[in-house]
């Protein structure tokens, strides 16, 4: 089952939101305590739960 | 992408990645256990770590000791010692007072010791022994002091070299497979393929800004011989032509902090460092305040009061390379978003781990295989496996 090739931004669409999340996470808790602090568990949970929905949904 | 472009960067991502990858996996190792310093410190018992609320040692309490009486009952403790650095902290009555018997001795003839700012008795000595200042050691310079973490700030930047030639590299590989493939029941070296692509790519920014900010923390002494050459000489330039102050004549740290306060008015102060240290001219006790908020506390500005008189000389806030080496601190520790990021932080590097593992093993597994199969296979997808 041969795709047909994907253009550099298809293929880089969901690791430059994975990576923006992160930043934005990590750079948030950096300002203030509380919210920000979850907000930062949120985006940077994201890579984590990413890998275990891989493994759920994409492995063959 | 061109194959000669894909080529190029393959030995790019080889080489760096090959040059660094030890370093790299005993960075992981060692780091894993210093996220979660904090909470080892309290389940083994440190009293120090224990105590979370109080009067702040930072602040103006009337019930708080004198900074000179504390400062004497230090002294009396390790005689014939001077003062270099004495700290406070904005929740507790604790504080720490570190003496060494020269001003300007190495940091591993310092002893740190800590005192209750209230009942102005000893709660310990900070640990030089254990496991987690080994560990410590380890992960900063490999006991080998300031080339040692030149050396690891090297391996940093080769560690961010290899991030951004493995992401440019995620592109042709992935050009025909969806995003989170993982071949696993293929082979072995296609699985692994696939889980060094999705576990690397995921992590690719925390990854970048930790290797980024461990090479800015690496830089941490030419960074304050920086400082301490052109900023601070700056500020006490009318002090440059006389001898250094002896310990003997140092003047009240109460009349001191007292003048000093008013120079950033309302804001706690961190630390003092002492004359003839790192920290301070020859001079001088500089007080470094904290700023007011959640993001300023971390940008100090240093005030700067005569050793001798207790006169007020200058107080300006820190440039912008020091302020970056401030914020680079917390973004390589993790410390500073409670223990969820810290489980996160430790998730994160153990994904490192199996990235830093899993290259070595596709990289070992066809190293003889010519160059060219080997950048087609990263064309492929992994498809095309090179012959042996």
């Amino acid at each position: 089952m041969k795709r047909p090739p994907q253009r550099p931004r298809m293929i880089f669409a969901a690791p430059l939101a994975i990576g923006l999340l992160s930043l934005v996470g990590l750079v948030g808790a950096l300002t203030g305590d509380g919210v920000r602090d979850a907000l930062s568990w949120a985006t940077l949970a994201v890579p984590v739960a990413v890998v275990g929905w891989a493994l759920r949904v994409r492995r063959s | 992408m061109t194959r000669g472009a894909i080529r190029a960067w393959y030995l790019v991502h080889k080489w760096t990645s090959l040059v660094c990858t030890a370093f790299l996996l005993m960075l992981c190792l060692t780091g894993l256990p210093l996220i979660f310093h904090h909470e080892i410190d309290i389940l083994s018992g440190d009293p120090a770590a224990l105590a979370e609320t109080g009067i702040a040692s930072s602040g103006t309490d009337a019930r708080l000791q004198s900074l000179d009486a504390m400062l004497a009952k230090a002294l009396a403790a390790r005689p014939g010692e001077v003062p270099v650095f004495m700290a406070f902290d904005n929740d507790r009555p604790q504080m720490t007072i570190t003496t060494a018997p020269a001003p300007d001795s190495p940091a591993e003839a310092m002893t740190i010791q800590l005192w209750d700012r209230l009942t102005g008795e000893p709660t310990g000595q900070v640990d030089e022994d254990g496991v987690m200042h080994f560990i410590l050691q380890l992960h900063t310079d490999m006991f080998l002091g300031l080339p040692g973490m030149l050396f690891l700030g090297l391996m940093g930047l080769l560690f961010v070299a290899a991030i951004v030639s493995g992401v440019v590299l995620y592109a042709p590989f992935m050009r025909r497979l969806a995003f989170g493939t993982l071949r696993t029941s293929r082979s072995p070296r296609l699985k692994w393929f696939d889980y060094h692509n999705l576990l690397g790519i995921v992590a690719a920014a925390w990854m970048l800004v930790v290797g980024l900010t461990g090479i800015i923390n690496a830089l941490a002494t030419p960074i304050m011989q920086l400082w301490q050459q052109t900023e601070l000489a700056e500020m006490t330039r009318t002090y440059a032509g006389q001898g250094a102050v002896p310990p003997s004549r140092y003047g009240s740290l109460d009349r001191a902090m007292a003048e000093a306060r008013q120079a950033p008015p309302g804001n706690n102060p961190q630390y003092i460092a002492f004359p003839g240290g790192a920290f301070s001219s020859k001079h001088h006790y500089a007080v470094f305040f904290q700023g007011d908020t959640p993001l300023t506390e971390r940008l100090l500005t240093p005030a700067l009061v005569d050793a001798e008189t207790g006169a007020f000389t200058d107080a300006r806030p820190m440039p912008w390379y020091t302020q970056a080496l401030s914020l680079s601190q917390p973004l390589h520790f993790g410390d500073y978003g409670g223990l969820p990021l810290k489980i996160l932080w430790a998730l994160l590097t153990l994904f490192t781990i199996v990235v830093l593992g899993s290259g070595l093993y596709l990289w070992l597994g066809k190293r003889h295989a010519p160059l060219d199969a080997r950048v087609r296979e990263v064309e492929s997808g992994g498809q095309l496996v090179p012959a042996e």
